[in-house]
């Protein structure tokens, strides 16, 4: 059978925008060597962007090399490479891929290098694998590292001591760092500005992600939900860049709705919406395109997820970058990321996008690679179950090791799965959406 | 010997009054006895024994906490007895546990979970879920879902160990211990009652360092596997009836004879969260290497010093544990040039001649850290190796064979 071409994905202008930011920010990596600005790696959860662009610093996250290395299928062998030096093949493949990435030259997607950081900022939030991570990556790189640490919501909340521990480690130990690498003076004032435009993306954000609510729904808020979080998660929070691509984002989606159109896929507008799910675990990056296409060859839509929480809760409890709170709020942003918090207020917030977001059931894609996310959940799929009486179902995948993503695997259980939805509706257990 | 009243009594003697039934009716003059009891208590996945402390008093609680480390003197100073969960071991089948966890998540979780299941647990008033990892700190939200009753906190722990950062943190987390302690049992944890159970601990430590001391002084008289039951044995037993059974397992070790075998010396690493089956810790003797030190339960001597009975009692704690603990892979070491010098430390003053690393699969802690200790001992030219089990591995061929091949090589070309 004559193999046919993959069809190009269809590129709207704010697609078009953030490649566009994505690649001058790589461009700004790769020659900071000549320019001599001074790099810090951080991770995404707990990321403190508007912090660290005070001290005209750029961010780079270890996270989204590995992603992009995942996505451009370059993963696997990095991954072995790390194995080879000793990494055991049970721990996070981020890890490794990051390890082996280096040990590969660490080229960004541009073809050029990327400097080594000049400071580590471990922002130890909500995964334990960051603290090791951080301790792998300073023996390679010898460079200065800075913790601050954030404290579990063991109690699903935050208490007063979290609160100022936080804000006390960021007076008294990251800004003094972030000061002594850069040469800069800390400037509250810089700081408060970055936080106000943060503010304005976020509102925005949060209007797109909860555009989910339309029947149909005009975006997929897992598959395009990486998408959409991928500013304000990473190194344009606190930038006009943000605000412009947010306001941009809106304003297609707001067409979407009045033109009663679905999500945009790689292939094209969705048709008939006939499932809608909410989502819990991060998507496979490896093959990312042909778990999307197991979705929406059925008609399925992912209306809330997770994953788009992991950098910043902003929409279930409506938090936002406060200017006039700078540091308080820098810590409360950092303590609010989704897997900071415990399983419980997990399990309730999933409940709660079950029920506002009119979802047919709920997925897991448990991730091999991230006990912070995976441990638990099938007690939580359990929990999501017997409180809305949906059906709920759960597939296994890994972050960025193609060894795990069984393609034949996940696509036999989602197509049970969507049959036993569709039994549920005959048996009007689940109503389909309107 | 009888065991109690012919032993010099401790000092601290507990407020409370401290009986477990086995103990009171058995002499503890050989260490083939004390052996056995440690094995019985060991064995008992009931928990009779600390069931039966809870039965003598209607207001007796019992708190249960997983590995690491949680203060276990001030569960004491609320008149609470302190249980240690380490899983559902090697000899628990594991039926429910497993529908709560992917194949590719460490087995303490889920024999805890089946522990639960089976009621098994069901005695024990409060869960105490330290910081080590994802998988326990996840398992705290579990338990709050599974058991809304239980008194239920995940214990978390400084990173920074600054005493106006981190310590002012721990401080405010030990105060809240405290209260939510005070809350669950109706009762009241004073400062003095704090001084009365760190010494009793204190003293504890004492003997606990005392048995690893003899056992690096002359491990054919203090087998590997005696050492480590009589440490299980810290974990369901009252901690002045563990300090008694130390005091006595000493003395009986000491005045046994035991032939010493051409073993050489490791360090066993790793093993401080899922404990192995006795049989790992057997078959690494039996293949030739005695164990002259290791991370097992590591709670009985995480603080490395006496903590000061003067002064606030929960600052001395924070204090303690910031500047006097152990380091572990569940801690962040700041200072890159100091990863490892523990290990390195520990090797040396134990007159080790190799550590094996020895993990349970899928333990992130553990598993993460091993390339940057093996790379740190590498320099220091120890040798090592490494392995992986599960509390319920059964086949131990495989161990024997790696640890002998690594006693062989210790003995045929170190120095060379």
């Amino acid at each position: 059978m004559k193999k046919t071409a993959p069809r190009e994905a269809i590129k709207e202008l704010s697609m078009l925008k953030q490649k566009e930011m994505i690649a001058s920010n790589y461009e700004k990596l790769t020659s900071a060597p000549q320019t001599g600005a001074r790099v810090v790696s951080t991770y995404v959860p707990g990321n403190l962007n508007e912090l660290i662009m005070c001290f005209d610093m750029l961010n780079n996250l270890p996270e989204i090399n590995a992603i992009q290395n995942g996505m451009r299928k370059k993963s696997g062998g990095m991954i072995l490479e790390a194995e080879k030096r000793g990494h055991s093949e049970d721990v996070c493949t981020y890890v490794k891929s990051d390890i082996g990435y280096m040990a590969k030259g660490a080229i960004a997607p541009n073809g050029k290098p990327l400097p080594s950081p000049d400071l580590l900022l471990l922002s130890y939030t909500g995964c334990f694998t960051f603290m090791k991570w951080f301790e792998l990556l300073r023996d390679e790189y010898g460079c200065e590292t800075v913790m601050l640490q954030v404290p579990y919501e063991g109690d699903g909340k935050v208490s007063k001591n979290m609160r100022d521990y936080v804000v006390k480690q960021l007076k008294q130990e990251v800004i003094p760092a972030l000061e002594r690498v850069s040469g800069v003076k800390f400037d509250i004032d810089r700081l408060r500005e970055n936080l106000a435009r943060s503010a304005k993306a976020e509102d925005d954000f949060v209007w797109i992600m909860q555009s989910a609510k339309n029947t149909p729904s005009p975006i997929d808020a897992y598959f395009g939900g990486v998408y959409y979080i991928g500013p304000i998660f990473t190194a344009f929070r606190g930038t006009e860049d943000a605000i412009d691509y947010y306001k941009l984002l809106r304003g297609e989606i707001e067409q979407r709705i009045a033109l009663g159109k679905g999500p945009i896929t790689p292939e094209g507008d969705l048709g008939e919406e006939k499932y809608r799910l909410v989502v819990e675990g991060p998507p496979n990056w490896t093959s990312f395109r042909d778990f999307w296409k197991m979705f929406y060859d059925e008609g399925a839509v992912v209306v809330a997820s997770t994953y788009t929480k992991v950098g910043g809760v902003y929409d279930y409890d409506g938090f936002r970058h406060d200017p006039s709170r700078p540091l308080e709020s820098l810590a409360e942003y950092c303590l609010g990321c989704y897997t900071n918090r415990n399983l419980p207020e997990r399990v309730k917030m999933i409940e709660t996008y079950m029920d506002e977001y009119n979802a047919d059931g709920f997925l897991t894609n448990s991730i091999k690679s991230c006990n912070s996310f995976s441990a638990g959940q099938l007690l939580m799929m359990r929990e999501i179950e017997k409180r809305t009486g949906k059906p709920a179902a759960f597939v296994e995948s890994d972050l960025v090791d193609p060894r795990y993503f069984s393609a034949s695997n996940i696509k036999n259980r989602l197509e049970s799965y969507f049959q036993m939805i569709d039994q549920k509706r005959r048996a009007g257990g689940s109503t389909r959406a309107a | 010997m009888q065991m109690r009243g012919s032993l010099p009594s401790s000092p601290n003697a507990a407020p409370y009054g401290n009986t477990g039934k086995i103990m009171s009716d058995k002499k503890f003059d050989t260490t083939e006895v004390i052996f056995e009891y440690c094995r019985e208590l060991f064995e008992d996945i009931d928990f009779t024994a600390a069931r039966e402390w809870k039965d003598k008093k209607a207001e007796r609680k019992v708190v249960g906490y997983m590995p690491v480390y949680v203060p276990r003197e001030i569960i004491h100073a609320g008149g609470m007895m302190a249980l240690g969960v380490l899983g559902g071991g090697e000899n628990m089948e594991v039926i429910h546990g497993d529908a709560y966890y992917q194949s590719y998540i460490c087995r303490i979780p889920r024999s805890t979970i089946e522990l639960s299941i089976t009621g098994r647990l069901d005695f024990v008033d409060a869960m105490l879920f330290p910081s080590i990892c994802d998988v326990i700190r996840n398992l705290s939200g579990m338990w709050k879902l599974m058991k809304p009753e239980t008194y239920v906190r995940y214990f978390d722990v400084p990173q920074n160990y600054r005493d106006d950062l981190g310590g002012v943190y721990y401080v405010n987390e030990l105060k809240e211990l405290r209260s939510g302690l005070e809350e669950m049992g109706g009762v009241r944890i004073t400062d003095e009652a704090l001084r009365r159970s760190i010494a009793v601990y204190n003293e504890n430590r004492q003997l606990v360092n005392a048995v690893y001391d003899f056992r690096a002084r002359t491990p054919w008289k203090a087998p590997s596997p005696e050492v480590y039951l009589l440490m299980r044995a810290g974990m369901v037993l009252p901690v002045e009836e563990h300090s008694e059974l130390m005091r006595a397992y000493l003395a009986a070790a000491e005045a046994q004879e035991r032939p010493m075998r051409d073993n050489c010396r490791i360090v066993l690493q790793g093993s401080f969260c899922e404990q192995p089956p006795l049989n790992l810790v057997k078959s690494i003797e039996m293949a030739g290497c005695y164990i002259v030190d290791d991370d097992f339960m590591l709670v009985t001597r995480w603080l490395l010093d006496d903590v000061p009975l003067a002064g606030d009692p929960l600052e001395n704690l924070s204090a303690a544990f910031l500047h006097h603990s152990v380091e572990t892979a569940a801690k962040y070491e700041p200072v890159a040039a100091e990863k490892g010098k523990f290990l390195i430390n520990m090797v040396r003053s134990r007159a080790a001649e190799g550590v094996i690393f020895a993990a349970p699969s899928f333990c992130d802690p553990a598993l993460l850290d091993r390339p940057m200790l093996a790379n740190a001992i590498d320099k220091e030219n120890i040798p090592n190796i490494a392995f992986k089990y599960a509390e319920n591995s059964g086949q131990m061929q495989p161990i024997r064979e790696q640890a002998g091949a690594f006693a062989d090589s210790i003995k045929l070309w170190s120095g060379i």
